[in-house]
């Protein structure tokens, strides 16, 4: 049973149609990209995934069950999170504050309005363990505003990370980041812990085509081809859709 | 045992260090109860800068915290006013701290009620809504002056002693203090939320309410529990009012009640919990100083003086007071060992 499915989802803004007929599965422990040209409908497609967006038709099923109606956060406490193309970040705190705020609120001690955060010694383990996998530790007392971008890009990460997401929806994850910070970002990436499922949209090709053992191409909202990155390589018509001809379908 | 690395005894006493007292807080609160014996002639001022402090209180908790901004903070102010007002006129509650702690309880209520429309919309749309909600509130009071008294105020206030041992004196002196424990207690409440994790996930409702949604937290529910919360406060510091002047009338709910609480937090700052004491101080300070040289005018220059700050900015300030606490902390280091070295050796003896 694939851990992230969704049936026959679709989009409409107005007559516009963002998203068509799109049953995407994505299975336990892959590590799947969500490919397309610029207007394919990604965006939208993460956005109903994660509940910013309520599809006009269709539904998702996260590891067996209906999410289409829950809410952003709720979806977070069934276990998919998600980082942003541009970040999301809270800039007045810093990186060791961001993660712990995100672990205690996993733990559901987001409503203690009385201890100390960080009074629990499981919670001071866990942000150790999150900084020191995102190299975040040598900058954990800095104010986010001021880190430097691929160190954000890590957080951003992070940020999600620390949600202890099943699924994990990385949305352009290398997007903007130096060349000198590009490779500890990307090393940091391909050592994601197996267990935890990644869907990756991205428009870099090399990020892709080095980490996906599965890819999906979105084109004009709609699914067109599904398979094992050799596979999509070889296809005439993702060539064709990435050197912008019109496809023949 | 498992080894420690130094990044987890890093994290472990940052954590510990974070929520802890430091020397100078402690310096601002042995100060400000000082003042009870510092400044005896002074009680009524002073006894209303804390009042204004507890009121500033609130509002730092949703504008410096959770990023909510409001020119509607009387309308909790003043519902609890009344509350507590006509509780002790008709002896229902006469117990004031009993009294004080339903008022604060009343207002809640309120704010949990109005939070609903204020969620909605962005900061313009807020600062109508608490604005508007205060305003109606004002009028029905007025409206209802059978009630409340209306414009005469809300008369045959009987206050009972505090605890029914200490009565509220001419001289305030009781009175003062009273405040000064409420403000106290209040403040330490505050100071624990705010260091919780409930408290942590408020700043990131300022920061940003798109990602705060997307780590797992309940956006909506957090900012109905602490405007509730601040509502409670803000009703506290009315009901005080009400209580030490025995007297309430309809400017608790006057637009310029609220409109000060944010002259109030420019002067203080916000986000950093001292911002509404530090700020009514100077704000009372200034307004008793100058209306004692120009009565006329004193309008004027509280303008003036709010000018100067958006202009020098509270940036360059705060460097100028950091500047002045390595100072002092050195000095104070100097001292201690100086000390130490003279005074350490006989009594080591």
């Amino acid at each position: 049973m694939p851990i992230l499915e969704t049936v026959a989802l679709e989009k409409r803004f107005g007559g516009i149609v963002a998203a068509r007929d799109v049953s995407l599965a994505v299975e336990k422990g892959a590590r799947h990209a969500l490919i397309g040209p610029n207007g394919a409908g990604k965006t939208t497609v993460i956005n109903l995934l994660t509940g910013v967006l309520r599809p006009t038709s269709g539904s998702i099923r996260l590891a067996g069950r209906d999410i289409t109606t829950l809410l952003p956060h709720q979806r977070v406490r069934l276990g998919m999170a998600r980082t942003f193309q541009i970040n999301q970040l809270f800039l007045e705190l810093s990186p060791l504050e961001t993660i712990g705020l995100a672990i205690s609120e996993r733990l559901g001690l987001g409503r203690d309005w009385w201890r100390v955060v960080g009074s629990r010694p499981e919670v001071t383990g866990e942000i150790v363990e999150v900084l020191e996998r995102f190299r975040l530790a040598d900058v954990m007392h800095e104010r986010t505003a001021i880190l430097p971008y691929g160190k954000q890009r890590l957080l951003e990460i992070a940020l999600a990370f620390a949600c202890r997401p099943q699924v994990l929806l990385l949305d352009e994850p290398a997007a903007g980041v130096p060349e000198a910070e590009r490779h500890e970002l990307l090393a940091t990436i391909g050592s994601l812990p197996e267990e935890v499922t990644v869907l990756l949209i991205e428009h870099d090709m090399d990020l892709v085509f080095s980490f996906a053992d599965r890819i999906s191409v979105l084109v004009n909202g709609g699914l067109l081809l599904d398979g094992a990155p050799e596979e999509v390589a070889r296809d005439p018509r993702v060539k064709a859709v990435y050197l912008g001809e019109e496809i023949d379908a | 045992m498992n080894a420690m690395t130094p990044v987890a005894d890093d994290v472990a006493a940052y954590l510990a260090r974070r929520a802890r007292w430091s020397p100078l807080e402690i310096a601002f609160w042995v100060f400000v109860f000082a003042t009870i014996w510092l400044f005896p002639g002074k009680y009524l001022i002073m006894k209303d800068t804390a009042i204004l402090a507890l009121f500033a209180l609130s509002l730092d908790l949703i504008l410096g915290y959770a990023g909510i901004i409001s020119l509607g903070q009387a309308a909790f102010f003043g519902v609890a006013g009344y509350f507590s007002g006509l509780v002790a006129k008709y002896g229902f509650i006469n117990e004031p701290v009993i009294a004080l702690v339903c008022s604060g309880v009343v207002a809640a209520a309120l704010g949990f009620v109005t939070s609903f429309l204020v969620l909605r919309g962005s900061d313009l749309t807020r600062l109508m809504v608490t604005l508007g909600v205060s305003l109606m509130l004002g009028e029905l009071a007025n409206r209802y002056s059978n009630i409340t008294g209306g414009a005469d105020g809300l008369q045959g206030v009987d206050i009972k002693p505090i605890l029914g041992l200490f009565r509220f004196d001419l001289y305030g002196h009781n009175g003062y203090v009273y405040c000064l424990i409420v403000l106290f207690v209040c403040f330490l409440i505050v100071r624990r939320v705010v260091y919780s994790p409930f408290g942590l996930s408020l700043r990131s409702l300022k920061g940003n309410t798109l990602r705060a949604a997307a780590i797992g937290i309940p956006v909506q529910r957090r900012l109905i529990a602490i405007y509730t919360f601040s509502g409670g406060l803000a009703g506290i510091a009315g009901a005080l009012l009400t209580q030490t002047t025995a007297f309430c009338s309809l400017d608790v709910f006057s637009f310029d009640r609220s409109a000060d609480l944010l002259l109030v937090l420019i002067i203080g700052g916000t986000g950093y919990l001292y911002g509404g004491l530090i700020g009514a101080a100077i704000y009372k300070f200034l307004q008793d100083w100058i209306a004692s040289l120009t009565p006329q005018y004193w309008q004027f220059w509280i303008g003036f003086v709010l000018v100067l700050i958006v202009l020098v900015g509270r940036e360059r300030v705060e460097a100028w007071m950091s500047a002045v606490r390595a100072f002092l902390v050195r000095l104070g280091t100097r001292l201690m060992t100086r000390t130490a070295a003279l005074g350490g050796a006989p009594k080591g003896r």
